[in-house]
């Protein structure tokens, strides 16, 4: 550990702070239907939309029409990404004339794409022809982002609303999510990471001779537009397999910056939103805050874990930090702080392998998607598991003083309580039950990489990021017809059954009145209550995970302080 | 349908099927194809070196791209990390050998990196750079830490007739420092080091 490391840190997260409130008003304005700066150029873009695609701007939702109008358009963009992964062979775009993609694969690929969470088990650089990669995934990468950001609108209006009992326009909250908040800010991104040296071509890939004689060739295509889309939308699939480490997907420590911010932008920005509509900023910053404290402490552990190195290494005769699996450009500072910015989100692009981290290392990402990531969280997605969490804590915090709970001065009753906890009870059952049945069976430990505790976290993390649709991965497990077929099921649940009850919650709060504030109200932007709401997101977390975590990372870090190797 | 509140409910799902188709189908063209190709040819206008993957002639032939690592293997040349990618430095191919800290295979093949490292560079001084004996996460690093790239300058000053400090100079201007002082960390690109001391 350095000091130029901690301030690496810091820098970044002060410019995230920076970003929060000015994003988190445009998007409020986005949202509401209100002009901005970009309104006079993209206002007949989006008028043709609806007219092209016959909707009614002006008609709103219920929770369970909007739920209804999610699921359309997923399966259906599911169906044509299938359809595109099964015949680009013979589409254009393909100057490498790779083959179609297998059904399990593509089956995988496409549940992979369209819940936002871009597990990879192919190396786009080997499978993928141009126009894959640009009209199916990174298509996938705007829709799903805006999908994720829509929801998490639809659910802050619910909560917040009492006039109406309808959650918004879901094609009109999709269509401003893209071209008012993604498409611009992925203009401006993708063309500074090509000042940075990202390549944006469609020629075939370049064959050279290197000077002392070597052949090789050099890959290329529309990267940029892509890799920005990959970041804001906190998809995180790569343009090839190595992923943000890959110097053509990531090639300086500026671009390395601007990922990461991408990563965290929108995220950050919605807790302002949500200030704005519950017209008070406090509830926002309390969240922002109880965000910002668990980010610090992932950060610390994984900084610290890997400046410390491998002493199995060590042993050999060399020393430092552990440099296995991470890029000289960035080394360890900056490889563990996108190990924690891309698993506090659900976005899962790596700049270093995860795989090779040293096991408190590696058990930060882990735990950052087991607690759900709601540290700022997947665009959208991590404020309404976020806002679960919330319920949960004024339920609990509502049992302790034996009053109704409240929030926002909304009576959370019994129905409102069912969702939270059907939430925050999918992701571990998804994430734990197939792990435990993947080592019962062959199929599931026949494509580890590594012996020991460690295979057992391979698939510990790999069906931990596939059910909280991160997509990051200890990346020595190898995709088969098993994990292809269950963990597009995983993906698919992981997505499906947490965005349901978080509607549902919210459909349920719409229209609901506000009992007005007295002295016995609990107040929700307290000191109080963001300890309260850490300690139950830690404890709910803790508590369900710990028991996997020891038989991995924990039972890793103590055979390897002994010595031990496999 | 008018709804008791005053505001109007769309709730007719054959109505949301065909938004969801039409949808589609634009938005692919708008997100999926004018997207990317007018980002392309801004692109190529903006920074047409960078867009067609920054790459370095020598006598009008492509012998690499300037920020992707390559395989070097004669004495008089420094050399990258270790690569997973491929058999070597193959962009086709980028990956690590996301071998866990555990790992036997890891500690073995460790220790014979190490081993062929000081044979490389029986003048060395100081101990081995960490990042010299471990794998990038792409195979395709095109860079050293500059410790690495001083503790070889001593073969290859030997196999090019120069002295030490001479070649100590040329690493010492390649030298990349952290961006803004505090981002990334110091670096040297390999294929720039080598270009400069070819010429020397």
């Amino acid at each position: 550990m350095n000091f130029t490391g901690w301030m690496q840190a810091v820098f970044f997260f002060v410019i995230v702070a920076l970003i929060t409130r000015p994003l988190g008003l445009y998007m409020a304005h986005v949202f509401e239907g209100g002009r901005t700066w970009l309104t006079p150029v993209f206002a007949p873009v989006e008028r043709a939309f609806y007219r092209i695609c016959r909707i009614d701007p002006a008609k709103e939702m219920s929770a369970g029409y909007y739920l209804f109008a999610t699921l359309a358009f997923s399966f259906i963009g599911l169906i044509y990404l299938y359809v595109l992964l099964r015949t680009q062979k013979w589409l254009p775009l393909n100057p490498q004339h790779f083959d179609n993609l297998s059904a399990d694969n593509a089956w995988n690929v496409a549940v992979s794409f369209m819940t936002n969470t871009n597990w990879q088990f192919y190396s786009g650089e080997s499978t993928m022809g141009y126009l894959s990669q640009m009209a199916g995934l990174a298509w996938h990468n705007f829709v799903s982002g805006a999908v994720g950001i829509a929801i998490a609108i639809a659910v802050i209006r619910g909560v917040t609303r009492t006039d109406k009992n309808t959650v918004g326009n879901f094609w009109v909250d999709v269509t401003r999510a893209t071209l008012y908040v993604l498409l611009p800010i992925s203009v401006v991104g993708c063309l500074l990471l090509v000042s940075q040296g990202m390549p944006q071509n469609f020629h075939a890939y370049q064959d050279v001779v290197s000077i002392e004689g070597f052949k090789q060739t050099i890959t290329g295509g529309p990267m940029a537009s892509q890799e920005v889309i990959k970041e804001l939308g906190t998809n995180g699939g790569g343009f090839v397999n190595a992923n943000s480490a890959a110097p053509n997907e990531n090639p300086t420590p500026f671009s390395n910056l601007l990922e990461m911010l991408l990563i965290f932008a929108i995220g950050a920005g919605l807790t302002y939103t949500y200030g704005r509509y519950a017209r008070d900023q406090r509830q926002g910053w309390a969240l922002f805050v109880a965000m910002a404290l668990l980010f610090a402490a992932g950060f610390s552990v994984a900084y610290a874990a890997e400046s410390a190195g491998n002493p199995l290494v060590h042993a050999l005769g060399v020393s430092g930090g552990n440099l296995e699996g991470k890029e000289c450009r960035f080394g360890v500072g900056a490889s563990a702080l996108f190990a924690t910015v891309t698993t506090d989100t659900s976005c899962g692009a790596v700049n270093s392998m995860h795989d090779s981290f040293t096991p408190l290392g590696g058990l930060v990402p882990l735990v950052d998607m087991q607690l759900g990531e709601i540290v700022y969280g997947g665009v959208g997605t991590g404020l309404y598991g976020m806002i679960l969490f919330v319920v949960l804590t004024v339920f609990i915090a509502g049992l302790m003083v034996g009053r109704t709970p409240e929030y926002l001065g909304k009576k959370i009753e019994r129905n409102q309580v069912q969702l939270a906890i059907l939430g925050a009870l999918v992701l571990p059952f998804f994430a734990l039950i197939p792990v435990a049945i993947s080592v019962l069976v062959p199929a599931g430990t026949a494509t580890l990489g590594n012996n020991g505790a460690h295979g057992f976290s391979e698939l510990l993390y790999g069906f931990t990021s596939t059910t909280e649709n991160n997509g990051s991965a200890f990346a020595g497990l190898g995709g088969n017809l098993y994990f292809n077929v269950l963990m597009g099921i995983v993906m698919m649940c992981g997505r499906f059954l947490f965005l349901i009850p978080a509607l549902l919650l919210a459909g349920s709060l719409a229209g609901k009145p506000r009992a007005p504030e007295t002295s016995g109200t609990f107040q929700t932007h307290s000191p109080i209550f963001v300890g309260l709401l850490i300690g139950v997101i830690v404890i709910v977390g803790a508590l369900t995970f710990f028991p996997a975590d020891a038989l991995g990372p924990i039972v890793e870090h103590l055979q390897m302080l002994a010595g031990k190797s496999f | 349908m008018a709804h008791a509140n005053g505001s109007d409910v769309n709730d007719n799902t054959l109505h949301h099927l065909r938004v969801a188709l039409i949808y589609t189908v634009l938005s692919v063209v708008v997100f999926g194809l004018i997207y990317p190709f007018v980002m392309t040819g801004l692109a190529l206008v903006l920074f047409p070196h960078q867009a067609n993957g920054s790459m370095v002639y020598i006598n009008g032939k492509p012998v690499a791209s300037a920020i992707i690592g390559q395989l070097w293997t004669k004495p008089q040349y420094f050399h990258g990390r270790p690569s997973a990618a491929g058999s070597g430095y193959d962009p086709t191919a980028t990956g690590a050998t996301n071998l866990a800290p555990t790992s036997k295979k890891l500690i073995d093949a460790t220790r014979q990196t190490i081993a062929a490292v000081r044979k490389e560079n029986p003048d060395a001084k100081g101990p081995i750079p960490m990042d010299l004996v471990t794998s990038s996460g792409s195979g395709i690093d095109p860079d050293i830490s500059p410790e690495a790239a001083l503790y070889q300058a001593p073969r290859v000053a030997h196999a090019r007739g120069m002295t030490v400090d001479q070649v100590n100079a040329i690493i010492a201007k390649h030298v990349q420092p952290r961006t803004l002082g505090i981002l990334g960390e110091p670096r040297v690109n390999v294929l720039e080091l080598n270009l400069a001391l070819d010429d020397h």
